[in-house]
């Protein structure tokens, strides 16, 4: 089986490799996967008062499409509100980089790690602002 | 050098030696006989390379070349060997002791014959992939006709204490089996000394052509029998029939004669000191990296070590100029790690962090060195873009935490 070019090019360059504050209450922090099934991605996002994403970093232990994937999901959210990040669906990140068949869960992955971000991040804007939470 | 291609998976299998095929060349358009053509100079020609090859295999093994029997590979000879013994001697017994480390071709004819009425015991391995004496001896019943125990793991290159197993086998007078594919031609063997009754190799993980292979079967003390798998001609003492892939014969001939010099010239040793320098060269300079198997009772040509905290595809990618091999379920079909790594009691995360690289005469040191260079350069690499490495350096204890497991 060979890589794609653009599972190549995220590996050889994946954008916005790193971690932010997760303490930090305008940061959100998902973490997916386990180290037996052979990935792990940590996503994190920044966002403002107005729920957009500023900023986006991520980390993972998997394979070159699991890589792939989560940096690719980087560069997709940001910018977009957290609403909006939900709506980014692992069949998008399949055809963005012509992911095989066997490695579609890569994908699956990626996005469960946006959910995860996205849920941390309401969490905390929750805890600052009770009343609008309900 | 970086644009040129690194082979480092001769494990797997091996480049064919130009002067293997050298050899070969005249039994395709000019010696093309059938051997088993007694009456005429093509079959006799045929014939000659034929029992050059079985003399020059028998003597790697210090076996007589009328106990060699072509097969089509190491799989083949398995095959034979532990199923021909199981239906010639299943009135004697219906039990069978392997281990569970062994190549799938001694797992699953294994597990055909436990639907048929057989009972095998697979005994576990230690830390190191030794099997215990112990548990083996105590393993044997008076109802125990065959042990099928490797000589050297393809995975992780442990060696089995086979002249051990072969004597305590000998006392207890079942038949022992060892599949030798990647010790054949490697590492010293003498059938009789090691109390040897069936061994099975193959040519072309010696440098010799695919699809042929060869099983040694003890022709006195004991003499040992098999029923055959494939039925027809009668080729092969009646244990193999069908005409005999003579140029894939003498190429097996030639490769066992060259492996054979090759042990006794220092080439072996050679491969020994690069393999050695790998695992240094490697260990050295990375924390958190393990050797898997036996450091010392170890293949010359093997290495498998796993990087913690990085994934062993990933890896892969990162030096794509080498050809090496992983644990890991990403490179594999069944999407589950290495069996034999888990054996080992190598946890799944370090099993999909690991990578075997097998080196072969062809091998030079100029090869390892730059290939110690690329491996270091992309597990640091990798490194810092893991979150369990980050998660390892703040402290944090990976197996305490609870992980969403997908």
């Amino acid at each position: 089986m060979s890589y794609s070019n653009q599972i190549i090019d995220h590996y050889q360059n994946p954008r916005n490799v790193g971690s932010l504050d997760r303490a930090n209450s305008f940061v959100g922090t998902g973490v997916v996967g386990a180290p037996e099934c052979g990935d792990v991605m940590k996503l994190q996002i920044q966002f403002d008062d107005n729920e957009r994403i500023l900023d986006a970093k991520f980390k993972t232990f998997g394979c070159g499409s699991a890589i792939a994937s989560s940096s690719l999901a980087t560069e997709w959210v940001k910018g977009k509100t957290l609403d909006e990040a939900l709506e980014i669906k692992n069949t998008e990140i399949v055809k963005e980089l012509a992911l095989p068949p066997v490695k579609i869960h890569c994908s699956v992955l990626a996005e469960d790690a946006i959910r995860a971000a996205v849920a941390d991040a309401k969490k905390k804007i929750a805890e600052r602002n009770p009343a609008a939470a309900k | 050098m970086s644009d040129r291609k690194i082979y480092l998976d001769n494990n797997a299998t091996t480049r064919v030696d130009p002067r293997v095929l050298d050899e070969m060349l005249p039994f395709f358009c000019e010696k093309y006989g059938n051997p088993a053509s007694r009456n005429h100079a093509f079959g006799w020609e045929s014939e000659e390379g034929v029992d050059i090859a079985r003399d020059r295999v028998a003597s790697v093994i210090g076996a007589d070349a009328k106990e060699i029997i072509f097969t089509s590979g190491a799989t083949e000879g398995n095959n034979i060997a532990i199923k021909g013994v199981a239906a010639m001697y299943g009135e004697k017994g219906k039990h069978i002791i392997t281990q569970v480390t062994e190549h799938k071709a001694v797992i699953d004819p294994c597990k055909w014959l436990e639907q048929h009425g057989f009972r095998v015991t697979f005994l576990p391995v230690q830390k190191d992939g030794r099997i215990s004496m112990d548990a083996l001896r105590e393993a044997m019943t008076p109802d125990t006709i065959l042990v099928s125990i490797m000589h050297g793991n393809n995975e992780i290159g442990t060696l089995q204490p086979i002249a051990e197993i072969g004597r305590l086998c000998k006392e207890k007078s079942v038949l022992f089996h060892t599949d030798c594919c990647q010790t054949f031609g490697k590492t010293p063997i003498d059938v009789n000394a090691m109390g040897i009754d069936l061994l099975s190799c193959s040519g072309h993980k010696i440098h010799g052509p695919k699809g042929v292979g060869a099983l040694y079967v003890r022709r006195r003390n004991p003499r040992v029998r098999c029923e055959a798998i494939i039925h027809g001609g009668g080729h092969e003492r009646g244990m193999r029939s069908g005409t005999l892939n003579v140029p894939g014969i003498v190429g097996l001939g030639k490769a066992a004669q060259l492996c054979a010099e090759g042990i006794k010239n220092g080439e072996v040793d050679r491969i020994r000191g690069l393999r050695d320098r790998l695992i240094d060269g490697i260990l050295s300079q990375l924390d958190e990296t393990y050797l898997n198997g036996h450091r010392t009772e170890r293949t010359p040509n093997n290495v498998n070590i796993s990087f913690a905290f990085v994934e062993g595809e990933s890896m892969m990618m990162g030096f794509p100029e080498i050809a090496v091999s992983s644990g890991s379920a990403c490179t594999s079909a069944s999407l589950e790690p290495s069996y034999v790594l888990r054996a080992l009691g190598v946890g799944d995360d370090l099993a999909h962090s690991s990578i075997r690289f097998s080196l072969s005469r062809f091998t030079t040191q100029e090869e390892i060195d730059h290939a110690v260079n690329r491996v270091v350069t992309a597990v640091r690499r990798l490194r810092q873009m893991s979150p369990l490495y980050e998660m390892a350096q703040e402290g944090i204890d990976l197996k305490e935490v609870q992980w969403a497991h997908h």
